[in-house]
């Protein structure tokens, strides 16, 4: 896949250069590419003169980046401990079944991604899953994938 | 405009609370996150819509104002139309011109929008009168709901930023560590540690800079104060923020919010900004020698770094892994400097705490304990949402008269609290004081008040289980025996789970939890086990029926059920075509027939039956 190089730059050209503000870089350009292409890791290591190893290890550290490019949808199923108890792995499996694809994998055609959240804190409408920036509170499981594709 | 002296900002503040009070009609909206995902910004839009075609005398578009969470989120959209207090639920688009002409036009109440009580049967109009509310006492929550977090003119308004004022121009840094001791306030994060003396030890420590950090990483699944108070009232948290840099001598401060909390960090840069221009950030804040700036900084999705070394580390851009505490980290925090690391609801309580004086505090609550603490309640319960309760109040009080019980007539089996470090409370601990110590005592924690009520349909040990898996999957994997120990702990539980474990199993488990608690450096380690340990202590009969009779009493373990359709089947075709498998067949109005050969136990015939027609046995 190629990568707007000139957009890279830029993003991580928004920030100060220095090495603490490594994860508000990772996070802007994961925003704007919704994963990291390995070009973001070696251009934010030159530009914030930091060791590539240790920006791999931040990416793969923390739960917010994707090194894998992800689907146009990305459907989060949230797994706190309300929707937990009130049926979240039931609406994950339907999920699943129904996309075909296991959670924190992408359809081969590029529309959807499936993951699951820990907690998106809206648990007084547990169970909820989110389709990119929205949120859907209440959700069935016998719904739930007339709802996703509904979106 | 920059605000220069405490007359300035009085001045400022009559003007504010002129304009303020001049709209005797207000018609609030909740716009938190849970009305906003069931339409509130729709019902929002149009009362803008409505009222500007109408163009009634006195009301204008301006008294529509976008409020942050009220709280009583199981009922949202939620429509306040003061000065009357006049409470709508459910509200949809399409109410909008009926509540116009009706309720604002011609002061006429529409019953059918107005709460019901679930016990009397009876319609409230006043929400002060609703018990969800009436019971509460809110100082951290003081204005959620109330104002526009997106107007730091609101917040004057109502009285913000006195707090501060008193203590930059009126108190000494030690005076303020002094009020805030006396005040006994505890750290409201879950570890209860006393806020003033962190602050008196932090202030001691000579450094060329000291930190100051909000911790808004709200990472316990099933709790949402923090992220109400971010989105609702964001002023508050800062105001608190800059009391405290007065009160160590910091110059700079960060705010570290969770990454799925997107309208949180919004509001707060909104409020950062606005408070820039108008010189409560930035230097010599009121014309004292205070400066200090605050930077919003971005989680990254791992619950470690709710833990405070861990925090400060991806602060300064890096892993999230918690070092050793042999130093303290308000002696060494955050690029080695002293560091003071309070919660979001203690920074939003302190300004109360300087502007009336510790001993109205102290008047809340419980000796050790004092003031009130915000709790979330999730899961089984009627009253989904926020409340904030002075300490000490028991746990029946607020499952059973704030948070109304328990729905479809189901009985309470125990409440979680405190979070994958807490643990589970049975009904016998239901008279239980709410506070720190109590708690505690009782094999489980106050957290950060996240409370998740469990029916008789909840599985102990599945709980314990989804708990592990958690912690496993959240373990930064710096320390062996949280690592690997909470990894087998989940491996045992999940042998249980399926029917294959021995009584030896929870011997071992036992044992194996005792290492993971000694030998863990941090928090999330040494409380790692606590979900089992908890459950075990007070639900051991559970485990046991798991072992030794292959039943799971909760209904959920999906190797030891069985799934039947009994005589009040209606015939609905409901669970025909939920079940994925096509285990189910049958006819219109015929009882339908259940093939256990090819039934998966996956609950969604259970999940949408609504004549209880399924059996779990």
């Amino acid at each position: 896949m190629n990568v707007d190089m000139d957009k890279l730059k830029d993003i991580i050209g928004r920030s100060p250069q220095e090495s603490n503000f490594l994860i508000a870089v990772l996070q802007d350009i994961q925003r704007e590419f919704h994963y990291l292409p390995p070009e973001a890791l070696t251009e934010t290591a030159r530009a914030l003169n930091v060791p590539l190893s240790k920006v791999y290890g931040v990416a793969t550290f923390y739960n917010a980046f994707s090194l894998d490019p992800r689907g146009e949808k990305v459907v989060r199923v949230c797994a706190g401990t309300a929707c937990h108890i009130k049926g979240a792995s039931l609406i994950l499996e339907q999920l699943e079944n129904g996309l075909g694809i296991k959670a924190g994998e992408t359809t081969e055609d590029m529309k959807y991604t499936l993951e699951v959240v820990n907690c998106v804190g809206v648990c007084a409408m547990a169970p909820v899953i989110t389709v990119n920036d929205k949120y859907y509170g209440n959700v069935r499981s016998d719904r739930v994938m007339r709802l996703v594709k509904k979106d | 405009m920059r605000i220069e002296s405490i007359d300035q900002l009085n001045q400022w503040r009559e003007k504010c609370r002129t304009e303020f009070e001049a709209q005797k009609r207000r018609i609030l909206i909740c716009l938190g996150t849970a009305c906003r995902a069931n339409g509130a910004i729709e019902v929002y839009e149009e009362f803008k819509k409505v009222l500007a075609e109408k163009n009634i005398n006195d009301v204008s578009v301006e008294a529509v104002t976008k409020t942050g969470c009220h709280g009583y989120c199981a009922l949202g959209p939620l429509v306040i139309l003061e000065p009357e207090g006049t409470f709508y639920t459910k509200v949809k688009k399409i109410n909008i011109p009926e509540i116009v002409e009706k309720t604002i036009e011609n002061g006429e109440i529409i019953q059918r929008l107005l709460y019901k009580d679930a016990n009397t049967k009876k319609r409230v109009a006043d929400y002060n009168e609703i018990p969800f509310y009436a019971r509460q006492q809110r100082i951290a929550l003081r204005n959620a709901g109330n104002i526009d977090p997106n107007q730091i003119e609101h917040y004057i308004a109502v009285g913000g930023y006195q707090g501060m004022a008193k203590a930059l121009t009126q108190m000494k840094p030690q005076e303020v560590i002094d009020e805030v001791s006396k005040s006994g306030l505890r750290g409201r994060g879950g570890g209860g540690f006393p806020t003033g003396r962190k602050w008196a030890t932090c202030a001691k420590v000579e450094s060329d800079i000291h930190y100051v950090i909000c911790n808004g990483d709200e990472g316990d699944p099933g709790a949402f104060m923090d992220r109400t108070l971010m989105g609702s009232d964001p002023h508050s948290v800062l105001e608190g923020m800059i009391i405290c840099a007065h009160a160590v001598g910091s110059i700079k401060g960060y705010i570290y919010v969770r990454e799925e909390y997107p309208l949180a960090v919004i509001n707060l840069k909104k409020a950062i900004e606005d408070a820039r221009e108008f010189g409560l950030l930035g230097d010599n804040i009121l014309g004292s020698d205070l400066c200090f700036d605050i930077q919003v900084n971005r989680g990254g999705g791992a619950f470690v770094c709710g833990e405070s070394s861990a925090l400060m580390k991806s602060v300064a851009g890096e892993i999230g892994e918690p070092r050793a505490k042999y130093i303290h980290s308000v002696v060494q925090g955050l690029y080695n400097k002293p560091t003071v690391l309070n919660n979001v609801e203690s920074f939003a309580t302190v300004p109360m705490i300087i502007e009336k004086g510790a001993d109205w505090f102290t008047s809340f609550g419980t000796p050790k304990s004092p003031g009130t603490k915000v709790f979330s309640l999730a899961g089984k319960i009627m009253n989904s949402g926020l409340v904030e309760v002075p300490m000490g109040i028991t746990l029946r009080e607020i499952i059973f008269d704030i948070g109304g019980g328990i729905p479809n007539k189901r009985k309470f089996k125990a409440v979680q609290t405190g979070g994958p470090s807490g643990g589970c409370l049975p009904a016998e601990k239901l008279d239980l004081p709410c506070d720190f110590d109590s708690l505690t005592a009782a094999g489980s924690m106050m957290g950060s008040g996240g409370m998740v009520i469990m029916d008789d349909r909840t599985c102990m040990v599945e709980i314990a289980r989804y708990f592990l898996g958690f912690l496993v999957m959240e373990s930064c994997g710096k320390c062996v025996p949280c690592r690997e120990g909470l990894y087998q702990l989940y491996q045992l539980c999940t042998k249980i789970c399926e029917g294959k474990g021995t009584e030896e199993d929870l011997e071992l488990m036992e044992k194996l939890s005792k290492t993971i608690e000694i030998g863990s450096l941090c928090g999330l380690g040494k409380s790692g086990p606590n979900p089992f340990v908890s459950t075990l202590l007070y639900f051991r009969d559970e485990y046991l029926a798991h072992i030794r009779d292959k039943k799971c009493p909760g209904g959920v373990c999906r190797n030891l059920i069985t799934f039947t359709i009994n005589d009040d089947c209606t015939g609905c075709l409901a669970c025909i075509k939920a079940c994925p498998t096509e285990a189910i067949t049958g006819e219109k109005k015929k009882k339908h027939i259940l093939d256990q050969e090819l039934c998966t136990q996956c609950g969604s015939c259970y999940a949408v039956c609504k004549f209880d027609a399924i059996d779990i046995t």
